[in-house]
């Protein structure tokens, strides 16, 4: 371990402040939105394709739960309590909270080549093959290369760069476009998307694609050691050098 | 070293002023241009006025999408009502002969008008989306007068900035800013896809705001009151939503 030997005080974190703290801003936004989404779903837990959708046309799939509205047939006698209201304040308070977040990331990731040296795979790494053999890695069990130390993976970049890149901006657009008064002044958002209930539906399986994401996410970080992953997350400084004697 | 953290103690301390003024000279420029909600308070305040704020710069005069007559629902979906009052019942079974519609507050010529009158004013008709915030939608075309033909009648006063309507039904009652009580398609509805309003889609009048929720389309509409403050209206939050826990604007 030759990173313990240096001092401290002229360690470079291993997570930027900007980083850390956009990392737990998220956290609280993304779980915000993923309990009030699911309520408001609870409302109404059909879902279409195309402009329109009610409970007299023919839904895509239905999630086999009880509503909390006792118009829509469910199957069951029992209609869950009404809990749109703070679920739905909530809900957008939080969205604000994602969008500054991402926005102060961007710019500072930007700026900091965050980007280019932490997420971009490095030259070697940019192949399918590269994946292929870090995924055999995890499944047998092999120990990390000493760089992951201090550095993230190539699955691993590649992931956070689909989630940032892709997931969050389609969440958001998908989420906007069940807007009446945006889809007002942009129509083109949701037309293109194939009509409101379509967002709707790809605004569900987006956001089940980032659970998914956090699922796995914490998993692997508690099988690596959950405090050693989660400390420089939190102070900056790798766990090690604080447990070193 | 303590001259670092001194220059750095005072850079911060400068840039929180900075923040804070320039979060009070927002506040200000918001509450002149009436960017602020009636629900501003509480915890929800902040997400809130951002949104209707948001909202209000980028879609003041917007218009909400129309649909071609081919994608009219052949079934929409007329949402439940608390059971219809016993005035609604007599009014029904007069035919809505006696159905008036007051339009008070801040105009020069208060005015109580009955379905055909309002019906003689100029009508237009939409085809729209009904959206509820559950998360269903319907299609159909509406035909109404504006809004604004209501309020012209009643020589709404330039000061008002709010426009309060009633339901017949008890604690039923909404209010609009000008952006929406003026706007083209927001309409008072005696017609849907080409005959009356039937009365579980709100007949004999509905408002019809098809750039917000379906909530704010009230049925069975009274009274209209046009106000430059919310304060009076019942617990002052801007309508009986926020009191309901929902938000005041629905336009998301």
């Amino acid at each position: 371990m030759p990173v313990v030997a240096s001092p401290a005080k002229t360690e470079t974190p291993r997570h930027a402040a900007f980083v850390r703290v956009t990392h737990w801003l998220t956290v609280v936004a993304f779980v915000a939105l993923l309990i009030t989404g699911g309520e408001i779903v609870i409302s109404h837990p059909r879902f279409y394709w195309g402009e329109i959708g009610n409970v007299n046309t023919r839904p895509l799939f239905i999630i086999p739960i009880p509503s909390s509205r006792d118009m829509v047939p469910t199957g069951y006698k029992y209609v869950m309590p009404d809990q749109n209201g703070w679920s739905r304040y909530l809900h957008f308070q939080a969205a604000w909270l994602l969008v500054f977040t991402g926005a102060v990331y961007l710019i500072a990731g930007l700026g900091t080549g965050h980007f280019r040296k932490n997420l971009i795979p490095v030259p070697g790494d940019r192949t399918p093959r590269a994946h292929w053999r870090r995924i055999a890695q995890y499944i047998r069990r092999v120990p990390p290369d000493a760089s992951e130390i201090r550095s993230y993976n190539v699955l691993q970049r590649t992931t956070y760069l689909t989630v940032i890149f892709i997931l969050f901006p389609l969440v958001i657009w998908t989420g906007l476009a069940l807007s009446p008064g945006f889809n007002s002044a942009f129509p083109f958002l949701v037309n293109v998307l194939g009509g409101r209930q379509s967002a709707r539906t790809l605004h569900f399986f987006v956001s089940g694609a980032l659970l998914l994401f956090l699922i796995v996410h914490i998993v692997m970080v508690a099988v690596s050691g959950f405090w050693t992953r989660t400390k420089p997350m939190i102070i900056g400084r790798p766990a090690s050098i604080e447990e070193e004697p | 070293m303590s001259q670092i953290s001194r220059r750095k103690l005072i850079t911060t301390g400068l840039a929180a002023a900075a923040g804070v003024s320039g979060l009070v000279a927002a506040e200000r420029i918001a509450r002149r241009y009436g960017l602020i909600p009636p629900d501003s308070s509480g915890f929800y305040g902040p997400g809130e006025t951002l949104t209707y704020a948001a909202q209000r710069l980028i879609t003041t005069h917007s218009l909400a999408r129309e649909f071609p007559r081919s994608m009219i629902s052949k079934a929409p979906f007329a949402n439940e009502v608390d059971k219809v009052s016993d005035e609604f019942k007599r009014h029904q079974a007069a035919n809505f002969s006696d159905w008036r519609l007051a339009i008070d507050g801040m105009v020069a010529n208060p005015v109580s008008l009955s379905v055909s009158d309002i019906k003689s004013l100029p009508y237009r008709s939409q085809i729209t989306e009904v959206v509820c915030e559950e998360g269903w939608s319907y299609i159909a075309e509406w035909i109404g007068t504006p809004l604004h033909e209501v309020l012209h009648a009643a020589e709404i006063l330039p000061q008002a900035r709010y426009v309060v309507y009633y339901s017949i039904q008890s604690d039923w009652w909404e209010s609009i800013d000008m952006a929406d009580a003026l706007h083209p398609q927001t309409f008072i509805t005696w017609g849907m896809n080409d005959g009356d309003l039937p009365v579980s889609f709100g007949g004999p009048l509905r408002m019809r705001i098809p750039r917000q929720l379906g909530y704010k389309s009230v049925k069975y509409i009274v009274r209209l009151t046009a106000t430059d403050s919310l304060k009076r209206f019942g617990k002052g939050l801007g309508s009986a939503s926020p009191e309901g826990g929902y938000a005041w604007y629905a336009g998301i």
